[in-house]
């Protein structure tokens, strides 16, 4: 795109009077990301977010050796050493490869669970706001129910019933984490519960399940969604912490928790092969918690000012 | 909005009841044989019988929830599978250990969280203001078993200035078993009150690092959440009026400031006091910490599922327990909440 079109283009983003919708939300947006510009911390964890992305993607190509095959001849290899920039490890795996392979992983079980919790909360949240009265005690009782206990505990005992591996970890992360969403998005729907617009549509003739789904969810999406990023930090840590007792990811795929815990042996003489996937994990989860703080500051005025 | 303390106790028994009913749900509706979980598959017919019998397995199933809770309230968890031991007695041997942990890492979390909260609020902008929150930002994003490790490998294995896995070097520990009674089970405690202090210093040395480290995560909360309920308070008219009357800003800060910041912040350093109990399942397994979450951890790995939903139901009355008492704390503190 030429400089001339570029100006065009901001230009029209800035317009303070847009003439379509599209051009107002467009505009919008614009402004969001000109601040969250002005924040560095923001954008050294939009960053590493990407590069996560990247590095998932094109995981077959960036990595230089097979991340599963076993080589005895090549165990416990130094970092730097030739061909294996992090070391191996003690079946003589390249350490690097493991890594890249293994954000696959890390990226799966938080997008598997950033789906399914949400949705969930959000729908028990936005019933329990609506409705009120009973509806919403009983709901709101069950949601404390689960914040009272400790989520690692619950996954841990969720994951002790169901078996060890990938599903059923995904599965105790999602319904240990769903009670903030729905707190979030029950208080957002109080807000609009009694408003003007929701009064004229419910006159038209709407019932409370189009009401909830078209008018009432749309409203609280923003909320959730910020809540969904600063938990992401939180849903890695706790992925790894499944994974290093052994209950997440199964050997030989290549979980990063699961990585440590199988360093921790060598902890002493060959450091580097527990460092480096909690390296990785900390790095992702401080990129995911950088980009949280910084978007929540943007979209969300009320926090701005703290 | 102000709770009576009747409401408060019907609300707490509501949300205890329904944890033992998450519990068992858990444990009892999942397609696993209960009796063959808890006892394991060499148990006699004449066994498998009588713990039928003991959960009510033949009668409807809000009536075995009944006998579940009834038993809960007894402290009757069950019969651990590895000792033959009640889960109760062996919870109460371990959790001391996690408790004068998880104590003194908040100690820790207070000391350096409130001050450097602080600090960043009455700086806004500036690099301590950055320091602080990147500072936070990190333990919010530091694996808490990776973290112990490092630390193990960096002051244990490198440095050499701290004890390594365990409460006690192999030597003392079995002179602490022989010669200082056990009172309260945290060994800082048991061996100052006998007098052993060659052995309380040994003692320090090993908890150091493992309470440093937790300290250091509940730090990372609680500096940000001070360092928000400060700059709220410091936009306030009192504040203003204070600093016109020229009052030093040391006393501003720490005396007018901070009894109001005092008031949400005791919910957060409970918050923080129950999440450490959670960290600690991680940390005890890193450093041999005979607590309640190297209990957990290890009834897992041997299958033994009375052990896991015990200390998974202890664990959650804990959490009760302390939002409870900072629901307390906050009506002594805050004379608006009293009546």
């Amino acid at each position: 795109m030429s400089t001339s079109g570029m100006n065009q283009m901001t230009a029209w983003l800035r317009d303070p009077n847009p003439t379509s919708r599209r051009q107002a939300r467009l505009g919008q947006a614009y402004m969001a990301w000109l601040r969250m510009r002005r924040n560095p911390l923001a954008m050294i964890g939009l960053a590493i977010v990407l590069v996560l992305l990247v590095m998932a993607a094109f995981a077959p190509w960036l990595a230089p050796h097979d991340p599963i095959a076993q080589n005895l001849s090549n165990r416990l290899l130094p970092p730097l050493s030739p061909g294996h920039l992090m070391g191996t490890d003690d079946f003589g795996r390249d350490i690097l490869s493991r890594i890249l392979y293994g954000s696959r992983i890390t990226l799966f079980i938080i997008g598997l669970v950033a789906v399914t919790a949400p949705v969930f909360g959000l729908a028990v949240g936005t019933v329990a706001g609506y409705f009120g009265g009973w509806t919403d005690e009983i709901l709101m009782r069950i949601t404390d129910i689960f914040l009272a206990f400790p989520k690692l505990i619950l996954a841990l005992a969720l994951v002790a019933v169901l078996g060890p591996g990938m599903e059923n970890a995904i599965l105790a992360i999602a319904i240990t984490s769903w009670p903030p969403y729905a707190r979030v998005a029950r208080a957002e729907t109080l807000t609009v519960r009694s408003s003007d617009y929701i009064a004229a549509v419910r006159l038209q003739g709407a019932g409370p399940v189009r009401i909830i789904l078209g008018h009432v969810m749309p409203m609280c999406l923003p909320s959730v969604i910020i809540r969904v990023t600063l938990d992401m930090a939180g849903i890695i840590l706790i992925a790894a912490g499944l994974g290093f007792l052994g209950l997440g990811v199964q050997p030989p795929l290549p979980e990063w928790g699961a990585m440590i815990s199988a360093g921790r042996k060598y902890l002493f003489e060959q450091w580097w092969v527990a460092t480096m996937p909690g390296l990785a994990i900390f790095i992702v989860s401080l990129g995911f918690n950088l980009l949280g703080d910084g978007l929540r500051d943007v979209l969300d005025p009320r926090s701005a000012g703290r | 909005m102000v709770k009576s303390l009747a409401g408060i106790a019907l609300s707490l028994l509501f949300t205890f009841v329904g944890l033992l009913l998450v519990t068992f749900v858990i444990a009892r509706i999942v397609p696993i044989d209960p009796v063959l979980s808890i006892l394991g598959d060499r148990a006699t017919d004449a066994q498998i019988a009588a713990e039928r019998l003991r959960l009510g397995l033949d009668e409807p199933m809000w009536k075995q929830f009944g006998i579940y809770v009834w038993q809960a309230l007894q402290g009757d968890f069950g019969i651990s599978i590895r000792t033959r031991e009640p889960v109760i007695e062996e919870i109460a041997r371990y959790f001391p250990a996690t408790l004068e942990l998880a104590t003194l890492a908040t100690i820790f979390g207070v000391a350096l969280g409130v001050p450097a909260g602080v600090l960043a609020a009455t700086r806004p902008g500036s690099w301590a203001d950055h320091v602080v929150r990147l500072v936070g930002l990190m333990g919010y994003s530091m694996p808490v078993f990776w973290l112990g490790l490092m630390g193990l490998l960096l002051f244990y294995g490198i440095l050499g200035w701290v004890g390594g896995p365990g409460r006690l070097d192999p030597a003392f520990d079995m002179m602490f078993q022989f010669e200082v009674t056990p009172h309260t089970g945290m060994i800082l405690i048991d061996t100052a009150l006998a007098g052993r202090w060659d052995m309380f210093a040994n003692a320090v040395s090993h908890i150091i690092l493992p309470a440093g480290l937790l300290g250091y995560l509940s730090m990372a909360y609680i500096s940000r959440m001070t360092r928000s309920f400060m700059m709220n308070e410091l936009g306030q008219e009192y504040i203003t009026t204070a600093r016109v009357k020229g009052m030093p800003e040391r006393r501003v800060i720490w005396v007018h400031a901070m009894k109001n910041v005092m008031v949400p912040l005791i919910t957060v350093v409970a918050l923080s006091y129950a999440s450490l109990l959670e960290g600690a399942v991680l940390t005890e397994t890193i450093f041999g910490w005979p607590g309640l979450g190297s209990y957990i951890t290890d009834a897992l790995m041997a299958n033994n599922m009375p052990a896991v939903m015990g200390g998974t139901i202890v664990v959650g009355m804990v959490y009760i327990g302390l939002n409870l008492l900072s629901d307390l704390l906050y009506r002594l503190v805050d004379p608006r909440a009293r009546t």
